[in-house]
């Protein structure tokens, strides 16, 4: 198969494999969660671009604003956020109180202005995804490159992360699209498949195999 | 500083590049052999205040008159239209999110005297941002500043060519790009490419401390970490990141050009690995 057609088919069966994309929501989330513990910050946040709407998106959010931030969303070109985006590079800013115009996406959502911040842009090949933030680490420690490198870590796991959930996204939405909705049976098939014990989904196959030769027939 | 370092071949429009040396040309481009025996710091940029050069701020604005910036000597902002033409017009906006400043700020704290001209190339919203980072890149290289400073970079490949050609073109014109390398596991540009200087950050508190570092791709360590720098609204905060350590290798490149003004691109690289702490500076 090839064209549309071909790329709705790899994403119904993506869909019924890789499953719902909210179930990522649940690794992110602990993503920003060990990356709150690490640095024994105040919050941890992951912001998705969203591309249509040129938007920054919480999309995972532990600690300080996590009943508040997720599915808040703001442009994507402004504040430190949106810069770190741009610029495709990490930036860590302390005892910023005085001005509260650097976090004013995370303040605008919480009230709560935080003192220093680190932010690390989710980079997966050559697409930037979104941003991870780090805020109020403990003051009396000296940031060291070495927290710089071990933020990059977990940028790098946030982004492939990122990546799983988005294309699961994309799966859902062409499935649920109008005339694609006949494809729901193939991403069906794909999961049951995928969900059987060895021996049965040895079966499963060959049942689906011989299914095939009759269409192809 | 301007004027071209390449052979020139006899034109009555200008000097064109020369592409062979004729015999009867060579006494053409006698240079002045001027090197000392030993490359110290003082005779690299001993004195020098940047007096006379120029350097640019390819970033996100700069706040004209913030204290510890002073007054710029230029500021456009660049975007694309509806055509996909790049528009650069006089920037009134200034900062729009304070990265630009602290850059600027950094190079001023270095360099007192350069003229500081601010490029804006971010701000437009995200999808804008690689056309609009060429473009400003283009608009630097064609004003013929001295220095280009560029804490940013792109991971998209489709931009690697056109930047890598600016690149070059900007090594050939005697603009030296100044560019933050990247300290995640990605491909990005323009950094990676050898005609620009390529800077990472190290830890110390002292702005003059340099480093080579023998194991390109990045090749020289800027001071990059706890760094007080200048905040829109004349305030101040404490950043950290290559951000922050690529201005404080420009700053250093703007004292050598204005001390040395007729040094081309390869032969600044030469005079800041010999002066550099790891190398000849560090006594």
């Amino acid at each position: 198969m090839t064209g549309a057609g071909g790329d709705e088919l790899q994403a119904a069966v993506a869909a019924g494999v890789i499953g719902s994309g909210d179930r990522f929501r649940g690794l992110l989330r602990a993503i920003t969660e060990v990356s709150r513990g690490i640095f024994g910050a105040m919050a941890s946040s992951i912001l998705l671009l969203d591309e249509e709407t040129d938007e920054l998106v919480f999309e995972a959010v532990a600690g300080y604003g996590e009943d508040e931030l997720v599915g808040m969303r703001f442009p994507s070109g402004t504040g430190i956020a949106g810069w770190v985006l741009s610029t495709r590079t990490p930036l860590i800013l302390d005892d910023v109180q005085n001005d509260p115009r650097f976090a004013k996406d995370f303040a605008a959502g919480t009230g709560y202005v935080p003192q220093g911040l680190m932010a690390v842009p989710l980079l997966y090949d050559e697409r930037v995804l979104g941003v991870l933030e780090v805020l109020d680490r403990p003051q009396q420690s000296q940031f060291s490159l070495q927290e710089m490198e071990l933020l990059g870590l977990f940028a790098n796991q946030a982004a492939i992360a990122l990546d799983l959930m988005q294309r699961a996204r994309q799966a859902e939405a062409v499935l649920a699209g109008g005339s694609s909705g006949d494809l729901a049976v193939v991403s069906r098939l794909a999961a049951a498949v995928s969900a059987l014990d060895e021996d049965r989904r040895a079966a499963g196959l060959r049942l689906l195999g011989d299914l095939a030769d009759t269409l192809e027939a | 500083m301007t004027g071209d370092v390449v052979v020139h071949a006899a034109s009555p429009r200008g000097p064109l590049p020369a592409w062979s040396l004729p015999r009867e040309a060579e006494d053409q481009i006698a240079l002045p052999t001027q090197w000392p025996e030993r490359v110290t710091r003082e005779w690299a940029w001993g004195g020098a205040t940047g007096k006379g050069v120029r350097v640019c701020i390819l970033d996100s604005g700069v706040e004209d008159g913030h204290p510890l910036v002073g007054k710029l000597d230029g500021a456009v902002t660049v975007s694309i239209d509806k055509d996909e033409n790049a528009v650069v017009e006089e920037d009134t906006e200034g900062d729009l999110c304070g990265h630009g400043t602290a850059c600027a700020g950094i190079v001023r704290s270095l360099a007192p005297e350069c003229s500081l001209y601010s490029v804006r190339v971010l701000g437009a919203g995200f999808t804008g941002s690689g056309p609009v980072l060429l473009a400003g890149l283009r608009y630097a290289v064609e004003q013929g500043y001295d220095l280009i400073n560029m804490s940013l970079s792109t991971t998209k490949k489709q931009f690697a060519g056109l930047l890598h050609d600016l690149a070059d073109n900007a090594y050939f014109r005697r603009s030296v790009l100044v560019a933050s390398a990247h300290n995640m596991p990605v491909e990005s540009y323009p950094w990676k490419f050898s005609s620009v200087i390529s800077v990472g950050s190290h830890e110390l508190e002292e702005p003059m401390a340099f480093f080579y570092n023998p194991n390109p791709p990045v090749e020289f360590f800027g001071r990059g970490v706890g760094v007080e720098v200048a905040w829109p609204g004349g305030s101040k905060i404490k950043a950290s990141g290559n951000s922050f350590a690529t201005p404080h290798l420009t700053g250093i490149c703007a004292l050598i050009f204005s001390k040395h003004p007729e040094l081309i691109p390869f032969q600044l690289k030469s005079v800041l690995f010999l002066t550099a702490t790891n190398v000849g500076g560090g006594e």
